[in-house]
């Protein structure tokens, strides 16, 4: 197989620019509001007008090529195989997009009186009655924007919930060491003091070093499960009796809920909050860094703090109406309730996968995995660190520390040759317990003739390592733009965050 | 099973397994605890076919009553806009919306570039030279905008003006209240918004972080002296902030120039529809100050070059960021709203220097035009009449509830605007209306003319 991505060399808008070129049309304006507008002019204070400008100016097709063009040098699940661990990289169905473009959703309001939005709020509600089933659940919050939004929201309600019953002294949040960084931060933007739990041997959390750590000021532990290693926590029992048992919660980080859909759910598993990755479980694009959606689900006990407000059905008026009344709940996380758009899609994914779909999931993502895992670490160079012969659930991790050892070559390098070989890169350097951690996720849309390719081509570059060191150390070669110079890239001196700044640097125009 | 978006054949499924050795894939879930396992099916439905879940999913949304459908004329946060083609048709390329966050740029040079511009084409717009390639929403951004304030000054307390946003200073308080900072309210005029300059002196002193304003305010006055605002911020050594809709910026002097240090702002109206409320984009930037530049949460694409000495971009200081410096990061934001800041990107690239000035002009002319002649009619009074509006203004109905007014436009087929006596108690009983350039000089002229029949009903 050969890769060439598109490489265009393409100038940035600013350099495009043609003097007196625009790439929309206005309506003309009739007498009576050509004189309001100059009524308006006149009456604006000279130093609040508007001095400079410099926005380039493009024609319609210019506009139109140069994103096209920026578009060709990206590569994405559309272009191929994307098995970048913990990010759940499954395929997008087409029709969402087609769903998501209604005038009735693109045209609403979020302040249209209720009876004129009755079809949002629908969506809404059917789509937490689905989400409450699969996670076991009592009730959702649509607003955060994105997992860590929706992290930092379960931190505020568990907050909350000490602080309704007079506990002030909790503030301590147990995070695993193999956790995302989003956990830490989520925990600390919240006010807790992030105490770390380590991992034992099996990749799981250490039982007898959480008792040790856990007292009186533990709020809570985040946790995912499947954790980043792959690896299923199997003594969760015993962590919720020592969470529940300190009266602290426990909160499940719902990135890696791909391996359980319609198997396990977190409710049943003893979690009292479970935040979900619209944009990598159920399916909604990740659009290059968003927009997402990261619900928050809480058990009965939580529901009164959720944030208002919530979306009931009245059943003797027969409509669905937004519930502010609602005395204990936290404070709104973000503007109206959340990512509309991208629940829609979710919704979609959801009814076309049904309950026997959504188990199908997570059984062949985690076959791939294995799949992958069983050919992978018989490569030469190749490690699995932690419990060796337990099986992965929907990603595993590999250590590339004895290729490393021997031929010089990195995780980094090798995932930058996989590019020329068509494949986005694993994700790297995560979880930090592995030494050139190489974290794969295939998911369930792959064939397993992709799959094979796949792994082909990482024993080629493996092969490579050890034969050309090298054309690896210099990888990628096939792509838009060869190996950045990261460190120039935020050196203070060099550093460019912006075409101003470029300018300023470069001296020219 | 055999579902279109499940990759593995029966047939590949058993040779994987024979492989492998084993017999059934849950050979594979042996280590999770029997106990643990739902018995049986989930029943919220079976699986369904692109057909059918097509015409449920219109189905239930043909219960909405939308914009075209209605005369609309509601904003207070999101806005209604013209959305060229060419935007819509650039979000649709699915080589950007089916990537993920560009951690292996070399692939991802699509979405880095655009990222980069949209920083940039904003740079320009704000008058600042750092923007992040976006947060949640302008509310979310506004409470990051005061943590980033507390960590640069190392001081506690952050004053906003009266007329602020509720659900915005609602969300804002979220952010804050767990760092401990205090959010303090000054005055404004009842008269022309401007803001009380004696009252916000009062309350400054050296443990004040920032002074905040929003502009135009969320009830669409300018407050003419902001500028002053922001001397008397900089005088007690206090970050000025401004909070901006990005529209008002072709005509209205830019937030650098007005001092601002940090700026946040709505990116919706450039190029996003309302989508009942969400995706919304934070804009969020500041001066190229060493302080501010490390404290800034959010990505941040950089222009630089391939060891071999080729342009190229790439996401910068990520020491900063997360998955770095964990629960030492300047904020837990991860997956933002990186698509909608391409659609900004793409939407000023059309419009460019001119079109931004014109779309202020059309904008402003309605508003002016509207409030003229509303302001004519009998016991209506316009809230802060001396002050220049932007696409937003109040007005109240003496005698009539605001209730009462929005209902009875209802049945003529208006969705007239927004109640926010309830938000202010120097405010009762009024109501917010929007006017922009998709409101044809008919629109508005209904709109008057269906107000009078109410009023004089």
């Amino acid at each position: 197989m050969s890769f060439r991505q598109a490489r265009w060399s393409e100038p940035t808008v600013f350099e495009l620019s043609r003097p007196g070129a625009i790439g929309v049309d206005f309506p003309e304006m009739d007498e009576e509001l050509q004189k309001e507008l100059e009524k308006a002019l006149n009456e604006i204070p000279r130093e609040l007008k508007r001095q400079e400008l410099s926005l380039p100016e493009l024609s319609e097709l210019e506009v139109v090529r140069h994103f096209t063009r920026l578009s060709q040098m990206n590569y994405s699940v559309s272009t191929g195989m994307y098995p970048l661990g913990s990010c759940t990289m499954k395929y997008n169905p087409v029709m969402n997009e087609e769903l998501a473009y209604s005038e009735k959703i693109l045209n609403a309001h979020p302040l249209q009186p209720i009876e004129t939005i009755q079809g949002c709020l629908e969506i809404y509600w059917r789509l937490e009655q689905i989400l409450k089933e699969v996670t076991g659940m009592s009730r959702f919050s649509f607003q955060p924007a994105a997992g860590a939004h929706g992290e930092f929201l379960g931190c505020l309600i568990i907050r909350a919930y000490h602080e309704d019953r007079g506990i002030h002294s909790k503030n301590v949040m147990i995070i695993p060491d193999s956790a995302h960084g989003t956990n830490p931060a989520s925990a600390a933007m919240a006010g807790y003091e992030v105490k770390v739990v380590k991992s034992n041997r099996d990749g799981c959390v250490d039982i007898d070093e959480l008792e040790k750590i856990v007292d009186e000021k533990v709020a809570g532990i985040m946790l995912t499960n499947p954790n980043t290693l792959g690896v299923f926590e199997k003594n969760i029992d015993r962590i919720v009796d020592i969470i529940h048992g300190v009266d602290g919660l426990l909160y499940y980080d719902g990135a890696n809920l791909n391996a359980l859909l319609g198997k396990v759910r977190p409710g049943d598993m003893g979690f009292d909050i479970v935040h979900l990755n619209l944009h990598k479980t159920f399916s909604t694009p990740h659009g290059g860094g968003g927009p997402g959606s990261g619900p928050i689900g809480v058990v009965e006990k939580l529901v009164d703090y959720l944030p208002s407000p919530l979306i009931n059905y009245d059943e003797s008026k027969g409509i669905f109406y937004l519930d502010y009344d609602r005395p204990k709940a936290v404070r709104k996380i973000k503007m109206f309730y959340g990512n509309f758009s991208v629940l829609v899609k979710a919704y979609a994914y959801l009814l076309r996968m049904g309950g026997e779909g959504l188990r199908r999931v997570a059984e062949t993502s985690v076959l791939a995995s294995n799949y992958l895992l069983h050919k992978i670490k018989k490569l030469r160079g190749v490690t699995l660190p932690f419990a060796p012969e337990s099986p992965r659930k929907h990603e595993f991790v590999v250590s590339l520390s004895r290729l490393y050892k021997e031929t010089g070559v990195s995780a980094k390098d090798v995932a930058k040759r996989l590019l020329d070989y068509g494949f986005h890169a694993p994700t790297v350097y995560f979880p930090s317990i592995v030494e050139e951690a190489f974290m794969i996720e295939p998911t369930e849309s792959e064939s397993k003739r992709e799959l094979d390719n796949f792994y082909e081509s990482l024993s080629k570059v493996i092969n490579e390592s050890y034969n050309e060191p090298e054309k690896v150390k210099s990888a990628p070669h096939n792509t838009a733009v060869g190996r950045i110079d990261e460190v120039r890239a935020s050196h203070p001196r060099t550093m460019t965050p912006s075409w101003r700044i470029y300018v300023k640097r470069s001296g020219k125009l | 099973m055999k579902h279109p978006f499940i990759g593995l054949t029966d047939e590949e499924i058993s040779s994987m397994l024979s492989e492998m050795g084993l017999r059934d894939i849950n050979e594979l879930f042996k280590d999770i605890p029997q106990e643990l396992f739902i018995r049986g099916e989930l029943k919220f439905s079976k699986p369904l076919t692109e057909s059918e879940v097509s015409q449920i999913i219109k189905n239930i949304l043909s219960k909405n009553i939308v914009l075209g459908e209605v005369k609309l004329f509601m904003g207070g946060g999101v806005w209604p806009h013209f959305i060229p083609s060419v935007v819509k048709e650039i979000l649709k390329r699915s080589e950007l919306l089916t990537s993920y966050t560009p951690y292996q740029p070399e692939v991802s040079q699509g979405i880095l570039q655009a990222l980069f511009e949209y920083q940039s084409l904003m740079a320009e717009l704000l008058d600042v030279e750092v923007v992040n390639s976006s947060m949640y929403d302008w509310a979310t951004a506004l409470g990051e905008s005061f943590r980033m304030a507390k960590r640069v000054t190392r001081r506690n307390r952050i004053l906003y003006p009266h007329y602020i946003s509720y659900e915005r200073l609602e969300v804002a308080r979220s952010y804050t209240e767990p760092s401990h900072i205090t959010l303090q309210e000054y005055s404004q005029s009842r008269i022309d918004g401007s803001v009380d300059l004696e009252d916000l002196e009062k309350k400054m002193d050296k443990d004040v972080a920032a002074v905040y304003i929003e502009y135009p305010s969320y009830l669409g006055f300018i407050p003419s002296n902001i500028r002053e605002v922001g001397e008397v911020a900089h005088e007690y050594g206090a970050l000025f902030i401004i909070g901006v809709d990005p529209t008002a910026l072709g005509i209205f002097e830019s937030p650098g120039r007005l001092g601002a240090d940090i700026v946040v702002g709505e990116g919706q109206p450039l190029g996003l529809p309302m989508n009942f409320g969400g995706p919304l984009l934070g804009i969020m930037g500041c001066r190229m100050d060493s302080q501010l530049l490390h404290q800034l949460p959010g990505r941040l694409i950089g222009l630089t070059e391939t060891l071999r000495r080729e342009r190229a971009y790439t996401m910068i200081l990520q020491a900063r960021e997360q998955h770095i410096k964990r629960e030492k990061a300047t904020s837990n934001i991860c997956t933002n709203q990186a698509l909608c800041a391409v659609a900004v990107a793409v939407y000023l690239s059309l419009l460019g220097k001119n079109g931004i000035v014109e779309l202020g002009k059309q904008i402003l002319a309605r508003t002016w035009y509207l409030i003229s002649r509303i302001s004519k009619i009998k016991n209506i009074q316009i809230p802060f009449s001396k002050a220049v509006h932007f696409k937003e203004f109040t007005y109240r109905v003496e005698d009539k509830k605001a209730e009462y007014i929005l209902a009875e436009l209802h049945k003529k087929k208006i969705l007239a605007g927004i109640n926010i006596g309830r938000f202010y108690n120097d405010l009762p009983e009024t109501i917010l209306a929007c006017v922009t350039e998709i409101h044809s000089r008919s629109d508005l002229d209904v709109y008057v003319e269906s107000l009078k029949e109410v009023v004089e009903k």
